[in-house]
């Protein structure tokens, strides 16, 4: 009995110890901090000087792109909304029809995304028309084309309040040509950020 | 805003010139003077309509201001009487070395006899210490004997040559009225939008053309900007006064209905829009009481009457299809619209009360701005897509269904609106190249270039 007790208080022992061993996390142990550098890691220059590095081999590659998080947000309205650099995708439309195909879908995917990155942003939703339709009505087929795009945002999760709707109707072209590459151009919900 | 002086503020003294069988005096003149107005009508050669010959007016200040209005004042009122067609002409440059006298017996007849002109109107400009002083004398070239004379006196306190063409637009109206019985347009404005300033709009995140709204003589002389918020100002009506203009402006972001008394600076926005509540293409009542207008307050565009003061908003159609582009039947009675309720925008009639259904009154494949004539017509001017790309200008008669082309294929036609007798409709067309204004006879014919620099939409022609 007694030969038992101490066995099995050995094997308790070393069951305890090998579970220990295994789920413990690992000990953080001091180490020497990393070389000062100069920039995005934070560390201050506190420190004395690192030895001479050997001369550098006289090769250079390209610096890697800078991408911050903030890119986007430090940018003005303008610049968003400069058709050369919009984040945001048109949606475009056939002759007199408002439905988005679903070319239209994935632009407003993509528009939904990045409304949903940058949640106080407001946007406000053109409508345009080619000149092929009269000015009067296009105000109206616009407008059903700025409102289309909207409630596929809101069905896509984004706010209502967030999303504002305009028709221009057909009087501000995007490519004022008389062609159809151009009136293909110029039927689209067009998107602007008007706050952020 | 930046409001157009009132050019109608001049004020023109109508005197009657001798023992004549004129009216002068009196703007309306009772049957009986009527009668003795008949009897002095100009009759033309059989078939045809009287000719007059308008020699350059004399001036009597011989101040080169006043010899420069005494011409103009003849060209005005040449064209004057050429656009109504209620006389033929003898053509300004036939007239040269024929000399002219106020007094009918110092004339030549024989001479003026050769022109062909059945009648020869006189006149003398004379500038004076309040302003100008035009006398105009009508004779019959058979026998010399007067028919018209009456004086025009301008207290404006502005000099003959700043007046000359409104001295002329009074003349034709008011020869017109006496010898033709009709309520001449002379006087009358012309309203549109146009980007000819090249300015763009204020927002900088696209480079877009701003649209101001304008104002002409209805010839197309004097045409002036009354709005300069350099954004999207369109469809353009005006008050049966001829003191506002309603119109559609984004200068909000959003569209809303603007009224701008344009001779005081009075700017309202009775439609109190938003972006959940845009409101667009307003017209006036005969009566200037009401607007009609478009708006997607109830989430989808339908046609709504209200108020001038924005009171009384009235919803008449309600449709899921596009209802727009509103214009009143001449009695007030009834509302025209498109819709594309039936597959392609057409053009539908209901009741100014939106109690009755309603019925459609054209079945083509695409047509927009419907406006209805002023009584005592019924007719209903509208944009009509023809074979191509382009559109044409048509006329529906409303109660015998029978439709003319006004317009047939130069350059793409679209938003016409009809002159205050109908005689008239203004219209925009591409045939000259960009956008401009037109005006063509009601039952088509030359069309008059309006507008020449930049693009120019949306015409509207000012009742009075």
């Amino acid at each position: 009995m007694r030969r038992t007790s101490v066995a099995m208080l050995v094997v308790v022992i070393l069951a305890f110890t090998g579970a220990c061993g295994k789920k413990q996390p690992p000990v953080a142990r001091p180490t020497t901090p990393p070389p000062a550098t100069t920039g995005a890691a934070g560390t201050t220059a506190t420190r004395p000087p690192a030895p001479p590095e050997p001369v550098p081999e006289p090769t250079t590659i390209p610096a890697d792109p800078t991408v911050t998080s903030g890119d986007l947000a430090s940018r003005s309205i303008d610049e968003i909304n400069d058709p050369k650099q919009t984040p945001f995708q048109p949606v475009f439309f056939a002759l007199d029809r408002e439905e988005i195909d679903g070319q239209g879908q994935a632009a407003l995917q993509n528009n939904a995304q990045i409304l949903k990155q940058y949640a106080s942003w407001v946007v406000t939703i053109e409508g345009h028309c080619d000149e092929r339709g009269t000015p009067e009505y296009n105000l109206a087929l616009g407008e059903r084309r700025a409102l289309a795009a909207r409630d596929y945002l809101v069905s896509l999760g984004i706010a209502p309040d967030r999303l504002k709707t305009v028709s221009y109707g057909n009087e501000f072209p995007f490519d004022p040509a008389h062609t159809e590459e151009a009136y293909s151009k110029n039927r689209r919900a067009h998107f602007v950020v008007t706050a952020k | 805003m930046m409001y157009v002086k009132r050019s109608s503020a001049i004020v023109l003294l109508v005197t009657a010139i001798g023992g004549l069988a004129v009216a002068g005096q009196q703007q309306t003149p009772p049957p009986s003077q009527q009668q003795r107005e008949y009897e002095a009508t100009l009759t033309g050669k059989p078939g045809q309509p009287p000719r007059l010959a308008v020699p350059t007016f004399l001036a009597i200040t011989s101040d080169a201001e006043t010899q420069a209005a005494a011409r103009t004042i003849a060209e005005v009122l040449h064209n004057d009487f050429d656009f109504e067609l209620e006389f033929a002409l003898v053509e300004r440059n036939a007239l040269g070395g024929i000399p002219v006298s106020a007094n009918a017996a110092d004339n030549q007849w024989d001479r003026w006899r050769e022109t062909g002109a059945d009648a020869l109107v006189v006149g003398t400009v004379e500038k004076t210490g309040t302003g100008a002083k035009v006398s105009v004398y009508l004779f019959r070239v058979d026998g010399g004997r007067q028919v018209f004379a009456k004086e025009y006196t301008s207290t404006s306190g502005r000099t003959p040559g700043i007046d000359a063409r409104f001295f002329a637009h009074t003349i034709a109206d008011e020869i017109h009225l006496a010898q033709r019985g009709l309520q001449g347009v002379a006087r009358t404005k012309l309203t549109f939008s146009s980007n000819r300033d090249g300015e763009r709009t204020a927002t900088t995140y696209a480079q877009r053309n701003a649209q101001e709204i304008y104002v002409s003589d209805y010839d197309g002389a004097n045409q002036r900007r009354v709005t300069v918020n350099r954004n999207l100002n369109i469809t353009p009506s005006w008050a049966p006064d001829a003191q506002a203009i309603a119109y559609t402006s984004f200068v909000a972001g959003y569209m809303d209905i603007r009224i701008s008394w344009i001779y005081k600076g009075i700017l309202k926005l009775p439609a109190k829009g938003s972006y959940a509540n845009q409101n667009s293409l307003p017209v006036f009542s005969s009566d200037g009481t009401r607007l009609a207008f478009s708006s997607n307050r109830d989430g989808n565009t339908e046609i709504y009457v209200m108020n001038v003061d924005g009171s009384g908003v009235r919803r008449l159609t309600n449709h899921r299809a596009i209802d727009t582009t509103p214009t009143w039947s001449p009695s007030g009675t009834h509302i025209a619209f498109v819709s594309e309720r039936g597959g392609n925008p057409n053009i539908w009639r209901i009741d100014a009360q939106g109690l009755e259904q309603p019925v459609k009154l054209t079945h083509e494949s695409w047509v927009d701005r419907p406006t209805w004539s002023p009584p005592p017509l019924n007719e209903i001017a509208y944009t009509s897509r023809t074979g191509g790309a382009g559109f044409d200008i048509k006329v529906l008669d409303v109660a015998s269904g029978r439709i003319r082309a006004i317009t047939t294929g130069e350059g793409s036609n679209e938003s016409p609106a009809f002159s205050p007798t109908g005689r008239h409709i203004a219209f925009t067309t591409t045939r000259w190249g960009k956008t401009q204004i037109a005006v063509i006879g009601r039952n088509g014919g030359i069309a008059r270039q309006i507008t020449r620099n930049g693009e120019n939409k949306f015409p509207n022609w000012s009742r009075r």
